[in-house]
């Protein structure tokens, strides 16, 4: 991401020196504010923050300047290991930044602390859009940080049809040139959005319809991946893939031979990543006002110009290049916004359903029990067997 | 006395490292997430049986090309001048200098359909041929990443045979071949068992390889405890469930293996 981003960033540095952020550079020649002695802790994906390479702005060194609260800085990879590091309790921090069904998730379990939101003032700026959605339904855990949609990388000079439903990932014309997504969530989700299905639902005949369907695509496939898709998109290998908006955009500005396309009839996923405050935080004041602090405009725009997702809030956009404001694979037209939907968490009933169907359509069939303790009685058989031999053997030597 | 108190440290360590999580283990997979006592984890395991058979098929099938293809390599080490038997060992241990997602990310490059062999193919005008996302490619990947765990237990055992037991039966008229058959080899068994071992548990539980060379359709058990724990699946409960059984399975091979080898130790082998 950081190199396409090389340019776009050094850009940035002009336009925010010059116009955005004067408060900012003005203020270099006054003092930095005095540490406090406070520090937060912060949790977030990998490469989700501006941190100062490429000449774009260091978010966390810019908020200790301004509040004199030190920022302690780490980072994850997936939900599941932010979710499993909380729950061990092996580490406290003071803010978070997972996605939507996680977010849900940490709710139901009473994981997340309530914000304050007098202490939030620039949760103004977040559009009506992005509020109470339904991970959050009355918006009192999180404050939106990125957002963005699911739709299909393909490549121009192979892929002839027209894409615009996700139909054509089952299309055989494209047999063993077609990538999917190597997780539960986001593979059964693009089946139930083909069969008309919610992502949430909790039917459990809906999702054994979305694994049949699936099934029937296993042979159709390359390759079930996730960030190699940069990799065989790029080289020709495979030619169509469903991906992440915001964080494949850099395949299409690097071939122009890649389009991308979001099924507007079917609808698609809406994922948001948002700021929260997990409980056993030990600064909560310190965390509102970073999560405020991440919500300014000119502070959100420098941002999500180094990471390259989009933002929740028009003021923000609003002071982003043209080039990326009038991208629709940055910001799509509202009517598919209005057709897509997010994840929520699913009931633990339904997440073991989903559990068993996706390795059933990795593996191309059911497995059952009988199946498997007859192999390990077979080997312990052996075992016994061999032991027994040998005692007779040794026995009768004697 | 003295020698229990030097292996104190070790011993803390296991305790803490090993015993300790094993337990937890074991704990987890017979407990639901509220932590009530449950044989619903265990129950679902029986679900997976075919990750499981892939599993033990694709790790048995590599260990026997390891052991096919690292034997000889082992012996003609062991057979070679000192000198160059440092060579050749630093030959063997040259690859893990890098690591071994590398190695695993490099092997994609060149099976892939528009990769390096397929790129070459096509230039001497001959047909394509489909390597990558497919059981060969996984089983080529382990047999890559593991072999030097096969050719090291048996070339440290190899080159230790005592010369006068292979000169004694020289001497009472044996052949070559009658010399390898029934001195050398099984005199090598332990290496054998340890290089099967140390082959075939990382094979069966491995998680990356599959991955990356199999197209994620060739799901192993190592990808299944995964995604219990880092994947979208999370459920460390059913993970720990299905640790313990390919636990079981790992220590009832690791059993059998056993017996061979302390069946040759007791010149049952000799008798056979």
């Amino acid at each position: 991401m950081r190199k396409a981003w090389k340019a776009a960033a050094l850009a940035a540095l002009v336009f925010l020196s010059s116009a955005a952020v004067p408060a900012a550079h003005a203020e270099d020649g006054e003092e930095s504010a005095p540490l406090t002695g406070e520090t937060i802790y912060v949790y977030n994906w990998g490469e989700y923050m501006a941190d100062g390479r490429d000449g774009s702005l260091d978010i966390n060194t810019e908020f200790t300047r301004r509040t004199g609260i030190q920022v302690e800085y780490s980072t994850f990879d997936t939900n599941e290991s932010l979710y499993a590091k909380l729950v061990s309790g092996g580490a406290s921090y003071d803010v978070i930044i997972p996605s939507d069904y996680m977010i849900s998730k940490m709710i139901h379990e009473d994981m997340l602390e309530k914000l304050d939101f007098s202490n939030i003032p620039n949760f103004q700026y977040i559009d009506e859009a992005y509020r109470n959605l339904s991970y959050d339904p009355t918006n009192e855990y999180s404050v939106p940080y990125t957002w963005g949609l699911v739709g299909i990388f393909y490549n121009k000079q192979y892929v002839t049809d027209p894409v615009d439903s996700w139909d054509i990932l089952w299309n055989e014309k494209y047999a063993g040139k077609i990538l999917m997504f190597d997780n539960p969530r986001d593979a059964f989700g693009i089946a139930q959005k083909r069969l008309g299905f919610s992502f949430n639902s909790t039917d459990e005949d809906e999702w054994i319809q979305a694994a049949v369907l699936l099934k029937e695509q296993e042979p159709l496939l390359q390759a079930y991946v996730m960030d190699q898709i940069f990799n065989k998109m790029e080289s020709g290998e495979a030619w169509l893939a469903p991906y992440y908006a915001g964080d494949a955009a850099i395949l299409v500005e690097s071939n122009e031979n890649i389009g991308f396309a979001i099924p507007t009839e079917q609808g698609t996923n809406f994922f948001v990543d948002a700021m929260c405050i997990p409980k056993g935080c030990r600064n909560k004041s310190g965390a509102e006002a970073y999560i405020n602090f991440l919500c300014e405009p000119e502070i959100a725009a420098a941002n999500m110009e180094y990471i390259g997702y989009s933002t929740p809030e028009t003021a923000a956009k609003e002071l982003l290049p043209e080039e990326i404001t009038s991208n629709p694979i940055y910001y799509p037209p509202e009517e598919i916004i209005e057709n897509s939907e997010v994840f929520v968490d699913l009931p633990e009933e339904t997440a073991l359903q989903l559990d068993a169907l996706w390795a059933e359509v990795k593996m191309g069939g059911p497995g059952d029990a009988v199946t498997l303790i007859v192999t390990l009685a077979a080997f312990l058989a052996l075992y016994l067997a061999i032991v027994v031999y040998k005692k007779v053997k040794r026995r009768r030597e004697q | 006395m003295k020698s229990k108190a030097a292996s104190a440290p070790y011993l803390v360590w296991m305790v803490l490292f090993i015993v300790v999580p094993v337990l937890l283990v074991a704990y987890f997979a017979f407990t639901d997430s509220s932590g009530a006592f449950t044989l619903e984890n265990i129950a679902r395991v029986g679900q997976y049986s075919n990750v499981f058979l892939r599993s033990i098929w694709l790790g048995a099938l590599s260990t026997v090309i390891c052991l096919v293809l690292g034997y000889p390599v082992a012996y003609l080490i062991s057979k070679s001048s000192l000198k160059r038997q440092s060579v050749l060992l630093m030959l063997i241990m040259l690859p893990m200098w890098m690591n071994f997602l590398l190695r695993t990310y490099a092997w994609m490059t060149l099976l892939e359909d528009s990769g390096l062999i397929n790129s070459f193919l096509s230039l001497l005008g001959l047909p394509p041929f489909h390597m990558i996302n497919t059981q060969g490619a996984v089983v080529l990947g382990m047999v890559y990443d593991y072999i030097p765990f096969m050719v090291l237990p048996l070339y440290t055992v190899l080159s230790k045979i005592d010369r006068a037991v292979v000169e004694a039966a020289q001497d009472l008229g044996a052949n070559g071949r009658r010399v390898f058959l029934r001195v050398t080899f099984p005199l090598s068994m332990p290496g054998m068992i340890s290089g099967v071992t140390m082959v075939f548990v990382p094979s069966v539980s491995t998680f990356i390889i599959s991955k990356m060379l199999g197209g994620g359709a060739n799901l192993m058990i190592g990808d299944l405890i995964e995604m219990q724990f880092l994947g979208s699946a999370y459920n460390p409960n059913l993970g720990s469930a299905i640790s313990l059984v390919l636990m079981v399975l790992i220590l009832i091979c690791m059993g059998i293996m056993n017996e061979f080898d302390s069946g040759e130790n007791e010149g049952g082998g000799m008798m056979i």
